[in-house]
């Protein structure tokens, strides 16, 4: 899932001093299952927001809403009725769902109330860790099925630098060595020569060097 | 803060410890301040961010959950999630400029009649003591 932590509320409620009017709106995605972006989420921000207005006796309107997905345009749509009774709309989507927003209303003025982090998952409740950095060509069978792009502070191909120590990256303590990891698991599995295989420089064009992508499957065009 | 101010006070205590001490409260005749409003959950794990927001949201000037000691939760980690879950709350309540001190979680154990009414009224004088969520 794409995984993101809420901005901090004093950064939002600068973002939207200047509105009165004020619609949160979340998504039922991956920003739902990292909880940081669905209905609960939305109804969090929207009641935090309220009792700032209260100490600072001001009057204001905020409602909330949470749409299937931010990132795709007939979801969108389907706020088409309610987007002018706004004078700020809060996406808790990824980065994406303001986006499509603004794209969508471009009159309309669209905040992101979360930080859009990486794509991971959940190694345990309340603790999400990166696993893929959208290169664009998948690699990760020739090691182990853990990848070393996402997870490698260098994203070596060819085995660990000089860093690695008991298991920690040279980075921080708290950065597990993915190579360490990598290593360990072949030789348990007896395959540890399958790392032999050199693996020769990436073409980085299909990862976010290559300029902003754009993916088109002919056969789902309509 | 002036004399008159009395404060709304929401108060979640749970159906095992806080609730029977409550009821002991009761037995001894104890009476709670008027201006908390009690209200009942199966256990205190159940409260969720929301729930400990809202009363803020809808003019409350403190909250406090009143559930087991952390060894003796009925449901095990109810009282500790409510803890963390609390702890949220203060951090939020600091970001907005409002003061940590107006939620607050108790540890009560069954039967401590006493106990139950010494947090509200705790409470309730800390809240007087910082007057309403406005700012003047
Ligand atoms: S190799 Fe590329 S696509 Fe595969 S997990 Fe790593 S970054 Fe993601
Ligand atoms: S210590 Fe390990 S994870 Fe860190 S940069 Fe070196 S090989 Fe990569």
């Amino acid at each position: 899932m794409i995984v993101a932590e809420p901005k901090p509320i004093k950064e939002i409620l600068e973002m939207v001093k200047d509105y009165n009017k004020i619609l949160v709106l979340g998504c039922k995605g991956c920003v739902t299952v990292c909880n940081v972006g669905g209905t609960k989420e939305a109804a969090i921000l929207a009641s935090t927001l309220k009792i700032a207005a209260r100490k600072n006796g001001k009057k204001i309107e905020v409602e909330e809403h949470t749409l299937e997905r931010q990132c795709d345009p007939e979801y969108v749509d389907e706020v088409k009725d309610m987007i002018d009774d706004y004078d700020a709309i809060i996406s808790i989507a990824c980065g994406v769902g303001p986006q499509f927003l603004s794209e969508r209303y471009p009159t309309a003025r669209v905040f992101p109330g979360v930080n859009t982090k990486f794509m991971g998952g959940a190694v345990e409740h309340g603790v999400w860790s990166e696993r893929c950095a959208g290169c664009g060509q998948c690699v990760v069978h020739h090691f182990g099925g853990l990848c070393p792009i996402a997870r490698c502070s260098k994203s070596l191909l060819n085995g660990p630098c000089g860093g690695s120590s008991n298991g920690k990256c040279e980075i921080s303590q708290d950065v597990d060595c993915i190579w360490d990891i990598i290593v360990r698991k072949m030789t348990e599995l007896g395959r540890l020569e399958e790392l032999l295989e050199f693996m020769p420089p990436k073409s980085w064009i299909t990862a976010r060097d290559g300029g902003p992508r754009r993916l088109i499957r002919e056969e789902l065009v309509i | 803060m002036s004399d008159n101010f009395r404060p709304k006070i929401v108060a979640f205590y749970c159906s095992n410890c806080a609730s029977s001490a409550a009821n002991v409260a009761e037995g001894m005749d104890k009476a709670l301040p008027d201006n908390v409003k009690m209200v009942q959950v199966p256990c205190t794990g159940r409260l969720e961010i929301l729930h400990l927001l809202k009363p803020f949201e809808e003019g409350a000037d403190g909250v406090y959950v009143a559930g087991c000691q952390e060894d003796s939760c009925q449901y095990v980690t109810g009282i500790t999630k409510a803890a963390k879950r609390v702890a949220y709350v203060k951090n939020t309540l600091e970001q907005l400029d409002i003061e940590p001190e107006r939620i607050n979680i108790y540890n009560l154990s069954a039967g401590k009649g006493q106990a139950f009414v010494d947090v509200a009224l705790e409470m309730n004088d800390r809240v007087r003591e910082l007057g309403p969520v406005l700012s003047e």
